[in-house]
């Protein structure tokens, strides 16, 4: 994984909240075996909407793509832990995405892809909005060094985790991390009861 | 194991006892996994990975495989028609050859949803850690474990490693005290649980569902209310085990046997929060006033008595919520008023991880028995697993339910999402006994209700949103 500081890309706002992620990518797109190329999916169904954000200047698709950065009502990416949300924003050109409460499990999952989930107070966000309604297309940066979002003068707090913070300005790869550790997986192995489960030999 | 004096939670004890190493300075625990559980939608990346870097699966004795989320329920003989789900289908299978893990295909007797499989092979237990790509993984807690739904790279990390870094989380307990009326069951208990605490109201937590109707209720039912738990955005949710949790166990092909059956149950009895033990935080529901419970808005916090009416969003305090009940009640095509028994359906889908084993069968059998379905409504009814097909089967389930003019399907998740053959039409409604109402969930346009399988079975009947106590002539 690529090692991150800061990210920028324009602000999209999306004025909703319990996006859920069936919502984000729905169900029929999860048939693919790839990781990549998901861009096609995301917000499927609203994305017929020609009202829907996307779908509106200066945030539709441009080419060249740009970087994006979304901006989300309370409790984004709920529901199902389908990685394939985080997949598809980060294909679309979402570098983080700003909302005052995370799915446990999308958080997670964006920790692990490089996509920056950043925690904004609630009054914020309305800031934020509020902030491109009167300049769309304004730029948008969260800073991981310091924990902090700028757009135009102003700046505002996000809250992240340390070790996800710590492992996305390494760049790290938490298998590896992991497996520095194998000798005592090992060890726990080895102290395992008998009675736990094991699926092999089938019975 | 870790000797502690201080009071601990069933939760507590459960990550103390798979503590491999213990984060300092803000790193996560590493955590132990009994036991991983694979399907065909969230796994594929994850071989790739491993692939790509030439890593092993560590354990694939503690990994186990099925096909559910892709299958059709219908024709499961013939190759599966839809060009995508075949290759993902045979991609699973050629991974789980490669990598040597136990798959349970299309046709074999223990192929099913995963979260029916687990358990009913005896593999989910107390006291252990259960991971899957799948949210709903949280349906194993039923039994006194800690169950997890995990993204992709974490079904990558733990083929890798068997493990996973994990931050301690909070605890919550959830006591439902009291006597469920007469048609009230565990799905009305999750819904209510919802509603109350909101989607985000377990964001963080695992749950602990306590309290004497949570003791009352069957493992399946346990397995019903611990299923919801996501939806209620905690991590998992958990039952303290029990002489229920024994019993259910005891027999099947995969739990523990003789000395290793009698240290297993030395252990388990030792699982339950401590008397002195404290929870992060509490929430408490009175059984006595429950009432079939169903949602009327597109996430399962939005939900009324069957006996209320649609709420008017202009009585939301939280703007947020107000926009969302708002927007809700624009997809769903309803009318702040009306009330839930006067809106008639299209579709009633009794089926789903949350509500598809024997027990919820023979709940939805007994009500439709003898009768005829409602004019124009479509009624599928889609067991677990092939396991559960057969057990229903032998009880005469399938010629009721065909009797009744439903559709006796195959096993697999169905129209719980929108992966499969079985979708709505778009603007259709249907009272499902599923998990998620979220908008086009159940087909692009679709409508979903969220119900119990005995409201099912009623609204089957009637044609609108109905409970058993609404029909008459018939005994619940």
């Amino acid at each position: 994984m690529d090692k991150i500081e800061t990210v920028s890309g324009i602000g999209v706002p999306l004025e909703r909240g319990n996006v859920d992620t069936d919502q984000i990518i729905p169900a029929e797109f999860l048939k693919r075996v790839t990781k990549t190329g998901f861009d096609d999916a995301l917000f499927y169904a609203w994305r017929q909407d020609p009202e829907f954000v996307l779908n509106r200047a200066p945030f539709a698709v441009a080419s060249p793509p740009q970087n994006r950065i979304l901006v989300a009502g309370p409790d984004f990416g709920t529901g199902s832990s389908r990685e394939h949300a985080v997949w598809a924003l980060r294909d679309y050109g979402f570098q983080a995405v700003l909302s005052a409460r995370f799915g446990d499990i999308f958080r997670g999952n964006s920790g692990k892809q490089g996509l920056v989930a950043a925690q904004v107070a609630e009054s914020d966000i309305g800031a934020i909005w509020a902030a491109i309604d009167a300049a769309p297309g304004i730029e948008i940066t969260v800073d991981l060094v310091e924990r902090e979002v700028r757009i135009g003068a102003a700046s505002y707090p996000f809250e992240i985790d340390d070790y996800t913070r710590w492992r996305l300005l390494e760049g790290l790869d938490d298998i590896a991390l992991t497996l520095r550790d194998e000798a005592q997986i090992t060890a726990f192995e080895s102290q395992r009861e008998r009675w736990r489960p094991v699926t092999l030999p089938a019975k | 194991m870790t000797e502690t004096a201080r009071p601990r939670t069933l939760a507590e004890k459960v990550w103390d006892d798979h503590l491999v190493v213990k984060g300092e300075d803000g790193a996560p625990d590493l955590i132990y996994i009994d036991l991983h559980l694979l399907h065909e939608v969230t796994s594929p990346q994850a071989f790739d990975g491993l692939r790509l870097a030439a890593r092993p699966v560590r354990r694939p004795d503690l990994s186990i495989a099925t096909e559910d989320h892709n299958t059709p329920t219908l024709l499961i003989d013939r190759p599966i028609a839809d060009p995508i789900s075949r290759i993902q289908i045979d991609t699973l299978r050629a991974n789980a050859k490669e990598f040597g893990i136990r798959l349970h295909s299309l046709g074999d007797i223990e192929q099913g949803i995963v979260h029916v499989v687990g358990p009913q092979l005896g593999l989910t237990m107390p006291g252990i850690t259960v991971v899957c790509g799948d949210s709903h993984t949280s349906t194993h807690g039923a039994f006194g474990a800690m169950a997890l739904g995990i993204g992709t790279s974490e079904v990558e990390h733990v083929l890798a490693t068997q493990t996973l870094p994990l931050k301690p989380f909070k605890t919550m307990a959830i006591t439902v005290d009291g006597e469920l009326k007469p048609g009230v069951t565990a799905k009305d208990i999750i819904l209510a649980i919802i509603a109350k605490i909101g989607t985000g109201g377990g964001q963080g937590y695992v749950l602990e569902y306590r309290g004497s109707a949570i003791r009352a209720l069957s493992m399946e039912g346990r397995m019903t209310v611990c299923n919801m738990s996501i939806e209620a955005g905690a991590r998992a949710g958990m039952v303290a085990p029990d002489a229920t949790t024994y019993a259910y166990l005891k027999g099947r092909s995969h739990a523990p046997e003789g000395a290793d059956w009698d240290a297993a149950l030395a252990y388990w009895e030792t699982l339950g929060t401590d008397d002195d033990a404290v929870f992060d935080a509490e929430v408490f529901l009175d059984a006595n006033e429950l009432e079939p419970f169903v949602t009327w808005g597109t996430n399962p916090g939005q939900g009324v008595s069957l006996s209320g009416v649609v709420p008017n969003p202009a009585d939301v305090a939280d703007p947020n919520e107000r926009a969302s009940a708002e927007r809700a009640l624009a997809y769903m095509d309803l009318k702040a008023g009306t009330p839930m028994k006067a809106i008639p359906v299209d579709a009633v889908f009794m089926g789903s991880c949350t509500n598809s084993r024997i027990e919820d069968l023979r709940a939805f059998a007994s009500i439709i028995k003898g009768q005829k379905k409602a004019d124009g409504v479509r009624v599928m009814v889609v067991p677990g697993s092939a396991r559960v097909r057969l057990e229903a089967e032998a009880e005469g389930i399938d010629k009721i339910v065909e009797e009744f003019g439903a559709e006796w399907r195959f096993a697999g998740c169905s129209m719980c999402l929108g992966m499969n053959p079985d979708q709505l039409a778009p603007g259709e409604r249907c009272a499902s006994t599923s998990n998620r109402n979220f908008e086009g969930r159940q087909g692009k346009g679709g409508r979903t209700h969220l119900v119990s399988p005995l409201v099912a079975a009623a609204t089957a009947i009637r044609g609108t949103l109905s409970s058993p106590s609404d029909l008459m002539a018939v005994s619940v």
